[in-house]
């Protein structure tokens, strides 16, 4: 079982936050900033889990979710989805386009981890 | 040669005839043995009034002049006889429906019984009737001479003026009495028409004998006579188109509008179906009267002397053969022109004048008990005799002032214009419902005047009414006023150019005026009976079928009611009778059920005239028709209210979708925001948890971690803060509630202080700021805190965003027009050009959000500020780097 973890965030301060925990936790986390070329990361890096923000420069988080369930190579991978745009319809887009966990920002640091270590348990 | 006492003497002889016929046909009337008097004969010859002294003497005159132009003035009736006679059956079929008294009475009832037309018509009647009647008596004064002048039998020249006045005083009383001996309701006067009757043969009788004797003996036969009128001028006098149809026209138009036409072919009508023997019989009539016009006018021209008159020929050819016998029986003739004329046309002039002028005035002075009292009878039947002798003396005063000078034919063509102007709005009356009364006005005044300004008081010769030089340069010099002239359109001939201007004007205002008035209810009321007079009655056959009555009573009220609706009420109304189907009998019982459900949907005094109407049980009076328009009106004010409310309605409907609208958007615009602000405030608490979290587990953060977790939670709280901050200032500036803070100031200071708030010590990557201190010499007075706050923002855009590797912020000033321009220009990539659009919108930041460290409120905040000032901030586009221009009105710039 791995712990690669590949964190799509443009907070740098959120990154330095989730990188901390993660990896006091024993996970190798990498990230990527930006929107654009994320799911192709996703598909290079292969990780045993994707955190994904969705609101993005470039491209939403929410296109990327449906890149990563449309392409079968690796359409079941565990997506745990963080907005800080707090609104039930986010939720209902999320949950139609297949996301594994969706949490809004604020989160707590031990939620956060707990959502990873089951997603990937799973 | 006859001398004077004996044609006196025959002269009497006859009008004691004339009483006698009279008395007869009235006692016999009387006793309701009409029998002949009511023949369509004696209904023809009496049209003959058409023939007066003027067909009688003029028509050789006029022929001796101008040829065949005669010809016209027996062509206009014919053709209206033989091809209209649908017209003047329509009109005698609304006389005897309307109970009408006068042409007058005609159209001032079809508009809405309006007074004012009654009294314009009577006018316009009264003043083209008036040279007719001097020129009756003209003729008859001159046939008196004719006789006088070739005589030598020792009888002095009576004088001619005493003669008319004679002869006017004993027409006036023959008219009184015959005219006015009673009041009938229908205005028929048997008497008189039997009379004319017989005049009209003694005319006829007369002009045929002399023809006989001229042609066989004065002129040699027929084939002599043909040979003369070969070569005679007359062959050769040229047919003048134009007049030829005027005259056409105008002697058609007659038949209709002259006031003693009317009375003798509708008013003193006693059978419609007269009207169709008298379509062909008058105009019989006519061809015999013509028959011998230019024989009897060759002869004369080729055996009288020369500059003999030849109005008078008639007399003269059969006197200056020694023929006295055929002679006084041409005087005869002529007499009895003359006479017919005048008494038929005072009959129906003192009518109109009685009815429209004395009686609404004498109504006017009285106290309202005297109209149901017997004194009315007496005062119309006085107000006629006075009417009567008001219109012969008129005559003979017109007579007196124009001395008897033009020619017959002449006066009789414009007295024709003159009555013709009612034609326009009679023909339209009774075919037309969208003429209104408005209209008839206007076309009848406008006619009038400019019949009397282009042709009867220019027909006074020139200094007559008019002076001379009115007449040849214009009133006030003014050329296209010129009477005979009118508008520079050149129309040689006076008639033809006063009937063309007249006819014209008076058609198109009516026609005009009608189509931009509305009809007052009475008046569409009256219009419809008018014009639907044969629908709407049916003379000689009242509704004896009950069955008839009971479908003419279903069909109106599905028009009211509605189809089932009324289906139903009638077949009830026939079950609860016993019947079957849908026709009951037309019990009381049942129309007045009937005209209750027809009440509620057009009103009671409607329904009950409609009915009425149809039954023919209940004539409707004028105080129905007055509660019909009243209702009618009431109607139409209450219908007129709703559509005001309806159109208020719709006013408040469109405000409110509007408001809706525009609410719908703000809670768009809302919703949107509030998710913005909930992700910028969001972003920086998560850091702060995140971290905070962190530090509360001591044992795993380090020295150096700690600090570093500590000044990000930190910084997350500025950064929080300042959206608050800003967030509330906008807030502010877009309720409208902030104050400005006005003071005078110096756009240099408010640079320096912009400048300093924004200088990073010791910052290496230092933006280089470019002025030119002197453009910036600009008195200011407004709130300098605020444009500062908008300067800083701008410099401090340009530190975040300008990615020169040597960044340079040029600030420049500038007068555009009253407007004090500040640009500044960044030598950085810009703003790429779909952004422009946007980056003074709320959270429109275009880049990595913490380069900027703000939220993305500060362009709209500068927006707002600059609004409030009175001021503006646009992008600057095509300046190289980023340019946003700040301009100012320099009235408030300036110091006030």
């Amino acid at each position: 079982m791995g712990r690669d973890v590949l964190l799509i965030e443009d907070e740098p301060n959120i990154i330095e936050a989730i990188r901390f925990i993660l990896a006091r936790d024993g996970w190798h986390v990498q990230t990527h900033s930006d929107g654009k070329n994320a799911f192709e990361a996703v598909r290079d890096k292969q990780p045993d889990v994707v955190i994904l923000d969705v609101m993005l420069p470039g491209r939403s988080g929410f296109e990327i979710l449906r890149d990563i369930r449309g392409d079968d190579a690796i359409s079941g991978m565990p997506v745990l989805m963080l907005t800080a745009k707090g609104q039930s319809k986010d939720r209902e887009i999320a949950e139609n386009l297949g996301v594994s966990r969706f949490m809004t920002k604020p989160f707590s640091n031990t939620d956060v981890l707990a959502a990873v270590r089951d997603l990937v348990a799973q | 040669m006859i001398a004077f006492n004996l044609l006196v003497g025959v002269c009497l002889a006859y009008v004691a005839l004339l009483f006698i016929v009279a008395f007869v046909a009235e006692r016999r009337a009387i006793r309701g043995r009409l029998g002949w008097l009511r023949s369509p004969l004696v209904y023809t010859l009496s049209l003959s009034v058409y023939c007066t002294a003027w067909t009688f003497y003029g028509a050789v005159g006029y022929a001796a002049r101008s040829g065949l132009e005669f010809l016209p003035i027996y062509l206009g009736p014919t053709l209206v006889l033989v091809g209209w006679w649908w017209a003047l059956r329509k009109l005698v079929r609304i006389g005897k429906t309307q109970r009408i008294t006068s042409i007058a009475d005609l159209i001032s009832s079809r508009y809405g019984k309006s007074n004012a037309l009654g009294v314009l018509v009577t006018l316009l009647a009264v003043v083209g009737t008036t040279p007719y009647i001097a020129l009756q008596l003209q003729s008859v004064t001159l046939s008196f001479s004719v006789f006088a002048s070739g005589s030598n039998s020792g009888w002095s020249l009576p004088d001619l003026n005493a003669t008319a006045l004679w002869v006017a005083a004993g027409l006036t009383i023959f008219t009184v009495l015959f005219g006015t001996r009673n009041l009938d309701a229908n205005e028929r006067h048997h008497g008189v028409v039997t009379a004319i009757a017989v005049e009209a043969i003694v005319k006829l009788v007369a002009l045929l004998a002399v023809g006989v004797f001229v042609v066989w003996g004065v002129g040699g036969g027929p084939s002599a006579v043909a040979e003369t009128m070969r070569n005679s001028a007359i062959a050769d006098t040229p047919i003048n188109g134009g007049r030829w149809i005027g005259v056409t026209f105008l002697a058609g138009a007659a038949i209709f509008t002259l006031p003693r036409m009317f009375q003798v072919m509708v008013v003193e009508n006693a059978d419609e179906r007269h009207l169709a023997t008298a379509s062909w019989a008058f105009p019989l009539y006519l061809f015999l009267m013509s028959l011998f016009v230019v024989p009897i006018a060759v002869v004369g021209l080729a055996t009288q002397p020369v500059g003999a008159n030849p109005d008078l020929f008639v007399l003269t050819i059969p006197l200056s053969m020694g023929q006295e016998a055929v002679a006084t029986l041409a005087f005869l003739g002529g007499f009895s022109s003359a006479t017919s004329m005048v008494i038929v046309a005072a009959i129906a002039l003192s009518t109109m004048v009685s009815n429209h002028i004395v009686m609404p005035l004498w109504l006017s002075f009285q106290h309202e008990g005297a109209t149901v009292s017997g004194d009315v009878r007496k005062v119309v039947l006085g107000a006629r005799r006075l009417s009567i002798a008001g219109v012969l003396v008129l005559g003979y005063l017109y007579f007196r002032l124009t001395g008897g000078s033009a020619a017959l034919a002449s006066i009789g063509l414009i007295s024709f214009t003159g009555v013709a102007q009612a034609l326009p709005a009679l023909i339209g009356g009774i075919f037309w419902r969208g003429a209104t009364r408005k209209g008839a006005i206007g076309g009848l005044i406008i006619g009038f005047v400019v019949w009397m300004y282009t042709l009867f008081l220019p027909s006074f010769g020139p200094d007559g009414v008019m002076s001379a030089a009115l007449l040849s340069e214009g009133p006030w010099g003014i050329g296209w006023l010129r009477p005979q002239a009118l508008f520079t359109v050149r129309i040689d001939d006076p008639l033809l150019h006063a009937l063309f201007w007249s006819m014209s004007l008076n058609t198109i205002v009516f026609l005009f005026v009608s189509t931009m008035t509305f009809p007052s209810p009475l008046e569409r009321l009256q219009g419809a009976q008018f014009v639907n007079v044969f629908e709407h009655t049916n003379a000689g056959h009242g509704w004896q079928e009950g069955s008839a009555e009971a479908e003419d009573l279903l069909i109106m009220s599905q028009r009211i009611l509605g189809s089932d609706e009324a289906q139903t009420l009638f077949q009830n109304a026939a079950e609860t009778q016993g019947k079957g189907g849908f026709l009951p009998d037309t019990t009381p019982a049942f129309l007045a059920r009937l005209e209750r459900e027809l009440a509620g949907s057009v009103g009671a005094a409607t329904a009950h005239a409609m009915v009425g109407q149809i039954v023919g049980r209940a004539s409707i009076s004028v105080e129905d028709l007055m509660k019909v328009a009243d209702e009618t009106a009431q109607m139409m004010e209450y219908s007129n209210q709703l559509e005001a409310k309806s159109a208020e309605l719709q006013r408040t409907a469109r405000q409110l979708r509007e408001a809706n609208e525009k609410l719908t958007e703000l809670s768009v615009q809302k919703d949107a925001f509030l998710s913005q602000i909930s992700h910028e405030l969001r972003t920086p608490m998560t850091s702060i948890r995140a971290f905070s979290e962190i530090l509360m587990d001591e044992g795993s953060v380090s020295k150096d971690e700690r600090q570093r977790y500590s000044r990000i939670i930190h910084e997350e709280g500025i950064r929080l803060t300042r959206l608050l901050d800003d967030l509330l200032d906008l807030s502010v500036l877009e309720n409208g509630q902030v104050s400005l803070n006005e003071q005078p100031g110096s756009l240099r200071d408010l640079l320096d202080r912009a400048v300093a708030a924004t200088s990073v010590p010791g910052d290496g990557r230092a933006l280089r700021i470019r002025r030119n201190e002197l453009a910036e010499a600009v008195p200011l007075f407004t709130d300098t805190d605020r444009l500062s706050q908008v300067f800083i923002n701008i410099i401090a855009n340009a530190q975040k965003y300008c990615d020169a590797k040597d960044p340079v912020l040029r600030v420049e000033v500038r007068n555009i027009g009253k407007r004090v321009a500040v640009d500044f220009i960044d030598n950085g990539q810009g703003i790429p050009k779909k952004s422009q659009a946007i980056i003074f919108e709320k959270f429109a930041r275009l880049s990595d959000r913490n380069a900027a460290g703000g939220a993305g409120l500060g362009l709209a905040i500068c927006r707002e500020i600059m609004t409030k000032l009175g001021g503006a901030i646009a992008y600057l586009p095509g300046q190289g780097g980023a340019a946003f221009r700040v301009t100012l009105p320099l009235n408030k710039s300036a110091t006030r």
